[in-house]
């Protein structure tokens, strides 16, 4: 891993006695792709505005290259920030909104037009220079949002739910340009959003948040393969949450039935959670599986057929390209590699929510 | 048949509105003294008019009102305006009704509280404590029309300049006051008509000798109505139809 960056020592911040942010630490590294990811109210966008200086916190300092930049504001920091609507500077042109920072730093006028003429290169919106912000579309008045922020020569670009208001084809085709541009700029990003998808997609290292705590840092495929907890392995994608009980090293009691795993280090007879992905659960011949149930829900969703399975008192949800119809007796079946075991939930933000995006 | 009805009493509405204008506009021109009869076309009244150098005084003084007391209005409602998006909710709605309340207190009441106020401070009467008053009535009108363009403000525009190294007061003049700008211009000429067009609370507060257009033309009419006051009502009512069709025309034409 490259050189350390920005480190957020021990940040706590409560706005009207609600904590929005409890004894934070994160270190972000140099030219990273790091996404905050959690429900609304997680205080994701809070760590954000505390990099930014918008939000003072109440204790802890932030660390940016080995100085603490806790009491400087804003315009004295080397960060710049795409916010969640744009805001553009509406009685501006574009290439006003993308002079502004430089004006400000007073560069040259032959600087500053390379400059514009670069960073509308870079979004791919070249030409544009004299139009008005409210002439362009979401899409594009998002990408201006980004040129006039990276003209600065930041060296951490912090987006808030840049692609929040885009619709869904435009904003997988952002998420693309958006990697594209950070691998142009060699810079760091810190990225802000509550969509598991445009995390998984983009990130090189995903922080998972709930009610102001960290629940797991890593890569998208280990967040995604190795959830620490129940609220990181519901939050990102589906997932079979059952409870059980790990009997010894490697096997492991769900529902009463034996299942082989590859855990170990747990103990004896302990009460744990297993997670399984719905894309792990094998549908068998009755007589082939662990586990026999009935097929009780089936929909359609293009890639894959989803089926529920009623099997050992559980609910099992399953993704599969072969359909069983309603009411088929099947089999089920895990490869002890797709099982992942995490420990009970030891607090109320580690728990599995119904969670509302 | 329809139309034609909707259009005749559409006719009639405007009619009943303007007829008394209408007639004052009229007989401004008429060269007969008497309201009675037709005399001939003339400007007469009008030379004559601006030749009476009380009225020309009185026209000075409440130009001269107006735009001290619109500006002055215009810079403290803004600045009110920006205070109170700051505040919470609560403070901001009682601070709003407050604001409110000289706008719609009866004038009179106003006028003799300002009267009342200015001889408790042992404050000398005279142009100074006529454009106190103006600029207290029209601060509401102010905050009024600069509102709403605060409110549609995104307040992420004014972090997104800070955040592009504007200090707070170049983030203000650059990016937060062009946007409510139409907001403040209205605002301006609005408080700039009412205080042009203020009779009661002016009567109240001014001194002995220094009159405004309104209060001027009250003074003449008692003495029995002339000629020139048709013609000084007539500009007066242009005058102000101009700026409310500046108010009601240009600032909207901007925004849409």
């Amino acid at each position: 891993m490259s050189k350390e960056l920005i480190h957020l020592n021990n940040i706590s911040k409560s706005f009207d006695g609600q904590m929005v942010l409890d004894e934070l630490d994160l270190t972000i590294h140099e030219n990273e792709f790091v996404t905050l990811l959690g429900p609304s109210g997680c205080g994701k966008t809070t760590t954000l505005r505390i990099l930014g200086g918008f939000t003072q916190p109440d204790t802890g300092r932030v660390i940016f290259d080995g100085q603490d930049i806790t009491k400087i504001p804003p315009n004295k920091r080397a960060l710049n920030t795409v916010f969640q609507k744009y805001a553009l500077f509406t009685h501006m042109t574009i290439a006003e909104n993308i002079a502004f920072g430089l004006k400000i730093k007073k560069k040259s006028k032959s600087y500053i037009d390379d400059k514009i003429r670069y960073a509308l290169k870079l979004v791919n919106l070249e030409g544009y220079e004299n139009r008005s912000p409210d002439s362009l579309s979401g899409g594009q008045q998002q990408r201006i949002a980004i040129a006039r922020a990276i003209v600065n020569e930041p060296r951490v670009l912090l987006l808030d739910e840049p692609l929040g208001a885009l619709d869904l084809k435009l904003r997988q085709e952002m998420q693309y340009e958006l990697i594209r541009m950070k691998n142009e700029l060699g810079i760091t990003f810190v990225y802000v959003t509550h969509d598991q998808e445009e995390a998984l997609t983009m990130s090189d290292t995903i922080v998972v948040m709930n009610q102001g705590y960290i629940q797991q840092i890593g890569s998208p495929e280990s967040i995604y393969n190795e959830p620490e907890n129940a609220f990181v392995a519901d939050f990102i994608g589906d997932s079979n949450i059952i409870p059980a009980v790990m009997i010894e090293d490697k096997l492991v009691s769900i529902l009463g039935t034996r299942f082989a795993c590859v855990d170990t280090g747990f103990g004896h007879n302990k009460p744990v959670d297993v997670v399984i992905r719905p894309e792990d659960v094998e549908l068998t011949a009755p007589s082939d599986g662990i586990l026999q149930g009935v097929v009780t829900h089936l929909i359609f969703k293009g890639v894959h057929y989803e089926m529920e399975v009623m099997a050992g008192g559980f609910e099992w949800l399953v993704h599969s390209t072969v359909m069983q119809p309603v009411g088929q007796e099947v089999g089920i079946k895990v490869d002890p590699f797709n099982i992942q075991i995490m420990n009970k939930p030891e607090s109320e933000d580690e728990e599995a929510v119904a969670i509302e995006i | 048949m329809r139309n034609t009805a909707k259009r005749i009493y559409v006719a009639l509405i405007i009619l009943f509105l303007y007829a008394p204008i209408g007639t004052l506009m009229v007989l401004s021109f008429n060269a007969s003294k008497t309201r009675a009869k037709w005399g001939g076309f003339t400007f007469k009244w009008y030379i004559e008019l601006f030749q009476n150098e009380e009225i020309l005084r009185a026209l000075f003084n409440t130009m001269l009102i107006a735009l001290l007391s619109a500006l002055a209005a215009t810079v403290i409602g803004t600045v009110a305006c920006i205070a109170m998006t700051g505040m919470k909710r609560r403070t901001k709605s009682i601070m709003m009704g407050i604001t409110n309340i000289p706008m719609l207190n009866a004038e009179i009441v106003t006028g003799i509280s300002l009267m009342l106020l200015y001889i408790s401070l042992g404050i000398k009467f005279g142009i100074g404590t006529i454009l106190l008053s103006h600029i207290t009535f029209n601060i509401p009108y102010v905050i009024l029309s600069v509102m709403p363009r605060m409110k549609q403000l995104n307040p992420s525009t004014y972090e997104a300049a800070l955040d592009l190294g504007a200090s707070h007061l170049t983030a203000f003049f650059k990016v937060v006051l062009p946007d409510l700008l139409p907001g403040i211009l209205s605002g301006f000429l609005m408080a700039f008509t009412m205080s042009l067009d203020d009779f009661i609370i002016t009567h109240f507060t001014k001194g002995v000798g220094v009159d405004t257009l309104s209060t001027k033309i009250y003074t003449e009419v008692k003495k029995g109505i002339k000629p020139e006051m048709y013609a000084l009502s007539t500009l007066i009512f242009v005058a102000v139809l101009t700026l409310l069709l500046l108010i009601n025309l240009s600032p909207d034409k901007k925004t849409s």
